[in-house]
C-alpha cells in the first residue's frame, strides 16, 4: 500500500506540475490575477507530493521492504542504516526522485520568497519551473518508476554497489543536484525575461541570489565528489577529467560566468543578451550532464546502468528545453535593449574579460569531453581525451583569469585607474615573489609549479589587500577597522573570501601535482619503506569481519625520524553479497600534506621461489597541500553564502538598492 | 543601434548561432545513443594469432599451448583467465557450457600461482583441452589483453575472428559467440 501511495503522489505532482506550467502562462498573457495565482499554490502542492513520495521511498529502504523492486535491487537487510537511507539515491530511479524533489523545492522557494517579484514575472518563472518538473516527473513515471513491486518478494536484496557504501555518498549527490537543479531558477528567469522582453537591473538582482545559491551548492558538490574519489578509489588523485566530472565542471564554469555577468547587468545595464544566454546555458549544461550520465553515450566510471529508452526520453527533454529556449533566444534576444558602451579599463571591462575566459574554458572542456562521441558518430576511430589535452588547454585559459580576478575588485566602474589598482597590490605582488622564492629554495622547481604558487599567493594576499584597504586596516584604530568590517557590503566580503579561497585551491592543485611522491613496495611484516622522509613500517596484515563485508587490513606505522606520527590502516573489503572488492585508503592529514597508503594484492612469489608468501603490495603516496583543495573549495562556497546575505538580496531591500542601481545607469 | 523589430533585414544572425550549435549537438547525441562506446575494436581481428609458446602448468599432463595448437583444429575459443579473478569465476559456467556443446576451449592462465589452478578447476570444472601458463603476462600483451577475463574466437586457420573483453555472460554466449562459432564451423 505504501509504495502505491508513493506512486500516486508522483502522479498527483505531475498533474499539478502540468497545471503550474499552463495556467499561469495564460494568466500572465491575459493579465488575469486568479490564473497567475495558481502558480505559487501549484508549486507548493507539487513540492508536498514529491516530498511525500520521497519519504515513502526512503521508508521502504529503511524497513527493507523487499516487495519493492528498487529496494531489492539496491539494498540489503544487513546494510548499516546510513546506507539504507543513502541507498535511496544511489540508483537511477531513486536519484531521479531526489532530482525532482530538489527542483520542486526551488519552485516552492520561489513561490514563498518571490513575493517582491512582479506577479507576471513570478507566474512565468514558476510556469517554466513547472514545465521542467512535468517533463522529469513524466520521465520517472514512464521509464523509471521507483515504486514497482516484485512478486514473489525475495528473501533479501541484492545490496548496493560497495563503492557507494561510503559517507561521501550521503552528501555528494544532494549537493551536486542542488547545484544542477538550482540553475533551473536562473533558466526560468531567463525564459520569463525573454517572454516579457525586459532585462534590467532589477531582473539581475532577482536572478543573482538563486544563481549564487546553486553555485555554492555545486562548488561543495564537486569538491565532495573529488574528495570521495581521492580517498575511496585509491588512486591517490583528485581529478581525472572523467566525462562525468567534466559534466559537473561545465555548469560550474557557465554558472561562474553568469554570476559575474549578472553584476554587470545590475550595475551597468549592459551585457544583457549575453547574461540571458549564460543563464540558459548553465542549466542546459546541467541537463547535458544528466543526459551523458544516464544514457551511456560516453564511457565513464560513473555511468548508471544505461538504457536507450531512458536516454531517448532525456534527449527529448533536452531538445525541447534547450532547443526551445535557444530558439526563443534567437527570436527575442535581438529585441533586448542594449546598454551603454564602456571603457576596457574598468570593473565591467575586467568582468567581460573574465566572462570571455570562463566561456572559452567551458567550451574547451565541452569539446574535449564530447570529442570521442563526435568522432564515433562520424564513424571515426574510438579515442579517449585525457588529462594532457585538458591541462594544455584549460590551464593557460584559467591563468589570465586568475591574474585579473585580483585586480578587478579594486577597479572602479565606468573608468578605472589600472596603475592605481596595481599600485595598491604591491603587497600581493611581493608575496607572490616571496612564495615562489621559498618554493624554489625548498624544491628547486619545476618553473610552472613555482608560478602556480606565486599565483596562489597573489590571489590570497590580493583578496586580503582588498578588504584591508576598505576597512583601513592599520591606518585607522583597530576598533574603527572592526566597525568598518561590520559595515562592509557582504557582497564585497564574500567576493574577497571566495577569490582568496580559490588561491588556496590553486596552491593545493599546484603542489600536489608537482611534488607528489609515490612509492610502490612489496613488504613483508616488519619491513620498512621510505617516502618523502617518512619511514613506514608494515606491522602486520590481518583479517576481520565488517557488517556486510570481510576485510583485510594492514597496520602500518609512520615515523618521522624516530617519532611515531601516525598509524595507517589501509583495507581491502570484500563484499560477500556483490562479490566485489573495494579499496579503503588510509590517509594521515597534516596541515601541509597527506600521507596516503593503499593495501594491494598479495605479491606473487618470485619465479622459482618455493615460498607461497611473497609479502604484500603496499602503495604509498605523499601528496603535498592536497587537503587545501577541499578546504579552499568549501571556503569558496562560504564566500558565496556570505555574499548571499548581502542586504540587497534580502526581502524589502531591493527598492532601495533598485534606486541606487538606476542611478548608476549611464544615460 | 540594435533592432527592436524582428525583421529579416535587420536581424542579427549571431543570435542564431546557439540554437544551430545545439541542433548539431542534439543530432550527435541522437546518433550516440545507438553507438556502443565501451566496445573497443581489437586490431587483431581477422589477423593471425600472434606467435607464442607457453609451457604447461606444473603438475598437469598436457603440453602447454602455442599458436600451432590453434591451426587445423576447428574453431577454438581462447580464454585468458586467472584463479584470483572474480569475474572469471562468474563466466566459468558458460565456458563449461561451451565445452559441453563440443566447442574446443583452451586457456591462457594469466599471472597465476600454479598450485592454485588445480583446486580452482577441481571446484568449478575444467572446460580447457589445453592450458598454457603465462606467468609473466608477456603473451597476454601480444594478444592485446587489458585484464582478465578476455576471450578470443579463433577460426580453423588460426585467425582471430572475435574478441570479448570482460566475462562471457549468457547473452554474449547466445547472441554473439555461439552464432559466430556456428557460422565459422560451416
Amino acid at each position: 500500500m505504501i509504495a502505491e501511495i508513493g506512486h500516486y503522489a508522483l502522479v498527483l505532482a505531475l498533474i499539478l506540475a502540468i497545471a503550474q506550467s499552463v495556467l499561469p502562462l495564460i494568466g500572465a498573457a491575459r493579465g488575469s490575477a486568479p490564473l497567475m495565482a495558481v502558480a505559487p499554490s501549484a508549486a507548493l502542492g507539487q513540492f508536498a507530493f514529491i516530498a511525500l513520495a520521497f519519504a515513502l521511498l526512503a521508508q521502504a529502504y529503511v524497513v527493507s521492504d523487499f516487495t519493492v523492486a528498487n529496494v531489492v535491487q539496491n539494498s540489503h537487510s544487513a546494510k548499516p542504516l546510513l546506507y539504507k537511507i543513502t541507498g535511496v539515491w544511489s540508483n537511477h530511479e531513486g536519484s531521479m526522485v531526489l532530482w525532482v524533489l530538489i527542483l520542486a523545492l526551488f519552485g516552492a522557494l520561489v513561490a514563498l520568497r518571490g513575493g517582491n517579484l512582479p506577479p507576471s514575472l513570478q507566474a512565468r518563472v514558476l510556469a517554466i519551473q513547472g514545465m521542467i518538473g512535468a517533463a522529469f516527473l513524466a520521465f520517472i513515471l514512464f521509464t523509471s518508476n521507483p515504486f514497482l513491486r516484485v512478486f514473489p518478494p525475495p528473501a533479501d536484496g541484492n545490496g548496493m554497489n560497495p563503492v557507494l557504501q561510503d559517507p561521501g555518498l550521503a552528501f555528494h549527490p544532494p549537493f551536486l543536484y542542488l547545484g544542477y537543479v538550482g540553475f533551473s531558477v536562473a533558466f526560468a528567469f531567463a525564459i520569463a525575461a525573454l517572454i516579457e522582453g525586459r532585462v534590467d537591473a532589477a531582473w539581475a538582482r532577482w536572478v543573482r541570489p538563486w544563481t549564487l545559491a546553486a553555485w555554492c551548492a555545486l562548488t561543495v558538490g564537486i569538491a565532495l565528489g573529488s574528495w570521495w574519489a581521492y580517498y575511496e578509489l585509491g588512486w591517490g588523485g583528485f581529478w581525472f577529467w572523467d566525462p562525468v566530472e567534466n559534466a559537473s565542471l561545465l555548469p560550474w564554469l557557465a554558472g561562474t560566468a553568469l554570476l559575474h555577468s549578472a553584476i554587470v547587468v545590475e550595475k551597468r545595464d549592459a551585457l544583457k543578451s549575453w547574461t540571458v544566454l549564460l543563464a540558459i546555458l548553465a542549466f542546459v549544461m546541467s541537463l547535458i550532464g544528466t543526459f551523458l550520465v544516464r544514457s551511456g553515450v560516453l564511457t565513464s566510471v560513473h555511468s548508471f546502468a544505461s538504457d536507450p529508452a531512458r536516454g531517448l526520453f532525456i534527449l527529448g527533454i533536452l531538445i525541447i528545453t534547450a532547443g526551445g529556449a535557444l530558439a526563443l533566444y534567437a527570436l527575442r534576444a535581438p529585441t533586448l535593449k542594449a546598454g551603454g558602451l564602456f571603457a576596457p579599463i574598468s570593473r565591467e571591462g575586467a568582468l567581460v574579460l573574465n566572462n570571455l575566459l570562463l566561456a572559452t574554458a567551458c567550451a574547451t572542456v565541452f569539446l574535449g569531453t564530447l570529442y570521442p562521441l563526435f568522432l564515433d558518430a562520424l564513424n571515426g576511430p574510438k579515442v579517449s581525451v585525457g588529462a594532457p589535452y585538458f591541462n594544455a588547454t584549460f590551464l593557460p585559459l584559467m591563468t589570465p583569469a586568475l591574474l585579473v580576478m585580483v585586480i578587478a575588485p579594486l577597479m572602479a566602474w565606468k573608468r578605472a585607474d589600472l596603475a592605481g589598482a596595481l599600485g595598491r597590490l604591491k603587497l600581493a605582488f611581493a608575496a607572490a615573489l616571496i612564495i615562489a622564492g621559498i618554493a624554489f629554495a625548498m624544491k628547486g622547481g619545476p618553473v610552472l609549479a613555482l608560478a602556480g604558487l606565486a599565483v596562489a599567493a597573489w590571489l590570497v594576499v590580493g583578496a586580503f589587500v582588498d578588504i584591508a584597504e576598505r576597512i583601513k586596516l592599520f591606518r585607522a584604530s583597530p576598533g574603527d577597522s572592526l566597525r568598518r568590517l561590520g559595515g562592509l557590503p557582504r557582497s564585497a566580503l564574500g567576493t574577497a573570501i571566495a577569490h582568496g579561497a580559490l588561491g588556496i585551491v590553486v596552491a593545493g592543485i599546484t603542489a600536489s601535482g608537482a611534488w607528489r611522491a609515490e612509492h610502490v613496495a612489496v613488504m613483508q611484516p616488519g619491513e620498512t619503506a621510505e617516502i618523502a622522509g617518512y619511514r613506514i613500517t608494515l606491522d602486520r596484515v590481518g583479517e576481520y569481519d565488517g557488517p556486510n563485508y570481510r576485510a583485510r587490513r594492514a597496520i602500518l606505522t609512520a615515523r618521522d625520524g624516530g617519532k611515531v606520527i601516525a598509524t595507517l590502516t589501509p583495507e581491502k573489503r570484500f563484499f560477500t553479497v556483490q562479490q566485489t572488492t573495494t579499496t579503503e585508503a588510509a590517509i594521515h592529514t597534516t596541515w601541509f600534506a597527506d600521507l596516503y597508503a593503499v593495501l594491494g594484492d598479495p605479491a606473487t612469489p618470485q619465479a622459482g621461489s618455493e615460498s607461497a608468501d611473497g609479502g604484500w603490495v603496499i602503495r604509498l603516496y605523499h601528496n603535498p597541500l592536497v587537503p587545501w583543495i577541499w578546504v579552499g573549495a568549501v571556503l569558496m562556497a562560504l564566500g558565496g553564502v556570505v555574499s548571499l546575505t548581502d542586504r540587497r538580496h534580502r526581502v524589502g531591500a531591493p527598492t532601495r538598492s533598485g534606486q541606487k542601481a538606476k542611478g548608476a545607469v549611464t544615460a | 543601434m540594435s533592432p527592436r523589430i524582428l525583421g529579416l533585414r535587420r536581424y542579427q544572425f549571431i543570435f542564431l548561432i546557439p540554437v544551430i550549435a545545439f541542433a548539431i549537438l542534439a543530432t550527435v547525441f541522437g546518433v550516440g545513443l545507438y553507438l556502443r562506446p565501451d566496445v573497443i575494436p581489437s586490431p587483431l581481428i581477422d589477423k593471425e594469432a600472434p606467435a607464442f609458446a607457453l609451457k604447461p602448468i606444473p603438475g598437469r599432463t598436457d603440453s602447454g599451448l602455442s599458436n600451432d595448437d590453434l591451426k587445423g583444429q576447428g574453431v577454438t575459443v581462447v580464454n585468458v583467465f586467472a584463479s584470483w579473478c572474480l569475474p572469471c569465476r562468474a563466466e566459468h559456467p558458460f565456458l563449461m557450457q561451451l565445452a559441453k556443446s563440443g566447442v574446443r576451449v583452451v586457456g591462457i592462465n594469466y599471472k597465476d600461482k600454479p598450485e592454485d589452478v588445480a583446486p580452482w578447476l577441481a571446484e568449478l570444472g575444467n572446460p580447457f583441452s589445453k592450458i598454457g601458463r603465462d606467468d609473466t603476462g608477456r603473451v597476454a600483451i601480444d594478444w592485446g589483453v587489458y585484464g582478465v577475463p578476455e576471450s578470443f574466437v579463433v577460426d580453423n586457420e588460426g585467425r582471430i575472428r572475435f574478441k570479448q573483453v570482460g566475462p562471457i555472460m549468457e547473452h554474449d554466449l547466445q547472441k554473439t559467440i555461439l552464432p559466430l562459432i556456428r557460422g565459422l564451423q560451416k
